[in-house]
Order: C-alpha cells, then sequence, then structure tokens
C-alpha cells in the first residue's frame, strides 16, 4: 500500500490512503478470453491425389473434364492442367474437395520443374491491376466495339512448356488422349458410389 | 389317327445328386450338389471343390435361395458323405464344365465389368464403338449386294 497521510481526528489518529479506494464494482466477473486450441497445419491430401494422376473436375467452369494433376499447392490447392491443347483446360488452380481422383496416371517425370516452381508461386494466378481508369468516354464506347481478352503471353508459354512433356507422355498410350478430351457424365443407372475409378 | 410323338419332358429336378447355384446368403454364387432332399422346401447340400474360395460345406438349404443347374452328379448316392461327393464332383468335372457355361461367363463378364475403373470404362466404350462400326459397314455391304425385293 502506498503510504497516505496520517490525519488528526480529536484525540484519535489515522491514515489516510493517498488514493481513495474505488467507490463501484462491477457486478460481472471479467471474462477472460477464451484460449485458442487451433494451430496451423498444412493440408493433408487424399492419399489417391498424387501428382500426375488424372482427376475428374466436380465443379467449376471445367466441370467434367478430365485433368493432369501436377503439384499439390502450399496454399491447400492443386495445380492442375488440362493438357491445354487436349481439353482446353489451362493451368488451374482447383479445390481437392471438387476433384474424383482416378486410378490413371501420367507420367511427368519430364515436366519443367522450373516452370512449375514459378507458377506455384503465391501472385502467379492473382489478377493484375488494371491501369485505365474507368472514365465517361470509356463507358459509352463500350457498346461500340467489345476489347477482347487477350492472354498474356507469359501465360501462354508457361503453358506450352508445362504441357510439352506431358503430352508425349500421353501419346505413348492408346485412347490415353482422347480419354483426357473426353468429358466425365452420369448416365442411368451410374451409381458412383459403387463405381471404381 | 394322327401320329403323336411323345418326349420326356426335361425337366431340371430337384434330385439326389443335381448341382445347384446358390443365390443368397453367405456362399451366393457358389456351387452345390443336393445330397438329400430334407422336404419340399429345404434339401441338404455339399460343395466339396476343389478350389479352397468355392467350397460349400455340408448344410441345408431352402430351394427359395437356389437356382437348378443342368448339372446332375449320376448315381450319387443318397446322403453320400463330402469324401465320397468330392471324389465322384472331381470325376464329372462340375468346375469345369460350369465355368463354360453360359451363366458362370455372363456373370464371370459383369463381375469385370463392374471391377473397371474409369479410363477402362472409356475404353470399352471406344472399342465397341469400333466394332459395332466395322459391323455395320459389313451389313451396308451386303445390303447393297443383294438384290432388290
Amino acid at each position: 500500500m502506498s503510504d497516505g497521510q496520517t490525519k488528526q481526528f480529536g484525540k484519535g489518529q489515522r491514515t489516510v490512503p493517498a488514493q481513495k479506494a474505488q467507490k463501484w464494482y462491477p457486478v460481472d466477473d471479467e471474462s477472460q478470453p477464451k484460449k485458442v486450441r487451433k494451430t496451423l497445419r498444412p493440408t493433408k491430401l487424399r492419399e489417391s491425389l498424387k501428382p500426375g494422376t488424372i482427376l475428374i473436375l466436380l465443379a467449376g467452369r471445367f466441370r467434367g473434364k478430365r485433368v493432369v494433376l501436377l503439384k499439390h499447392l502450399d496454399q491447400g490447392v492443386l495445380l492442375v492442367t488440362g493438357p491445354f491443347k487436349i481439353n482446353g483446360v489451362p493451368l488451374r488452380r482447383v479445390n481437392s474437395r471438387y476433384v474424383i481422383a482416378t486410378s490413371t496416371h501420367v507420367d511427368i517425370t519430364g515436366v519443367d520443374a522450373k516452370t512449375v516452381e514459378k507458377v506455384s508461386a503465391t501472385d502467379y494466378f492473382t489478377k493484375e491491376k488494371s491501369n485505365d481508369k474507368k472514365s465517361e468516354e470509356a463507358f459509352f464506347k463500350q457498346g461500340e466495339k467489345p476489347q477482347k481478352k487477350v492472354v498474356a503471353s507469359a501465360r501462354a508459354s508457361d503453358q506450352k512448356a508445362i504441357d510439352q512433356s506431358i503430352l508425349a507422355s500421353v501419346k505413348k498410350e492408346v485412347f490415353l488422349g482422347s480419354y483426357l478430351a473426353s468429358t466425365f457424365s452420369l448416365r442411368n443407372g451410374d451409381k458412383p458410389h459403387e463405381m471404381k475409378w | 389317327m394322327a401320329d403323336i410323338d411323345v418326349k420326356v419332358a426335361q425337366w431340371k429336378l430337384v434330385e439326389v445328386g443335381r448341382v445347384v447355384l446358390i443365390r443368397s446368403g453367405p456362399f451366393t454364387g457358389k456351387l452345390a450338389a443336393i445330397v438329400e432332399i430334407v422336404d419340399h422346401r429345404r434339401v441338404l447340400v455339399d460343395g466339396p471343390s476343389t478350389e479352397e474360395n468355392k467350397i460349400v460345406p455340408r448344410h441345408v438349404l431352402p430351394l427359395a435361395h437356389a437356382t437348378l443347374t443342368h448339372f446332375v452328379i449320376p448315381q450319387l448316392p443318397r446322403a453320400a458323405g463330402t469324401g465320397p461327393v468330392r471324389k465322384l464332383w472331381q470325376k464329372n468335372e462340375i468346375d469345369g464344365k460350369w465355368a463354360k457355361s453360359s451363366i458362370a461367363q455372363k456373370t464371370d463378364r459383369a463381375e469385370r465389368r463392374k471391377n473397371l475403373n474409369d479410363f477402362e470404362r472409356f475404353k470399352v466404350l471406344r472399342l465397341r464403338k469400333q466394332a459395332r462400326y466395322e459391323v455395320q459397314k459389313a451389313h451396308a455391304k451386303l445390303r447393297a449386294a443383294a438384290p432388290k425385293a
């Protein structure tokens, strides 16, 4: 306790504390924030999702397409490629939940590792900020001729570099190319839970 | 009087020695021979195949759970034990004959088709298409060559 003043009150004396005690106390106890027991863990993917596996995409713009799995990205997603020349699916990140892994594999040992490294960088797939501000003038021009979206030539060349060796190994097996080109869908009487993949 | 040709009907009978295909229960899809008829609904069967996974132990089987096959083990004594049944089973080559029968071949094919993976299913689709194309081509040729009716 801090030493207060000693004051005389008639005959007796007592010390008056320098700092007065609080007059009001909160009714409730102050709640202690809960300790978070979660930890950041790397995603653990299914055993069947090995690089080189042929996957069937189940959601999104390319649903039903059969694609080749390239790599597990540390962003917690899968990096896949069509190959683009066969089925039009570009290098793409997909969620492993929306994918069926088949038991068919493609040899991807010859894939250019440097390009894969480049593609798996965090900001590879992010959209570049557009430089041209939306002006009133541009708004009225819109109706005249829609500008065609240009694919960045770097993207296209990366795609080619990666697909090159995959295409070669796909060619080695009969029907594999047309298999990748075909899309998957359920027919009458198909029971996906009973089918072997 | 007209000639009347009387033929003995070729029924598959529930008889001692008849080989049956078991259709439900733990021995589904396996073969066994009728050893004794218990009553009009149940029979005693025994399937002493040489292959381990095809053996059916001697037990009473409701006939509703069995399909009669064309095969009979001739002169199987009534209530013969597993030993003699096995001997006659091998002598009559029941397993070999069964493997050649159309029902066994069909179930084999169905089983194989069921266990195909996605790529194999695709290959089946493609090959069937190719075969169909060849058949249709040959048929069209014959049709063109045939005289107009």
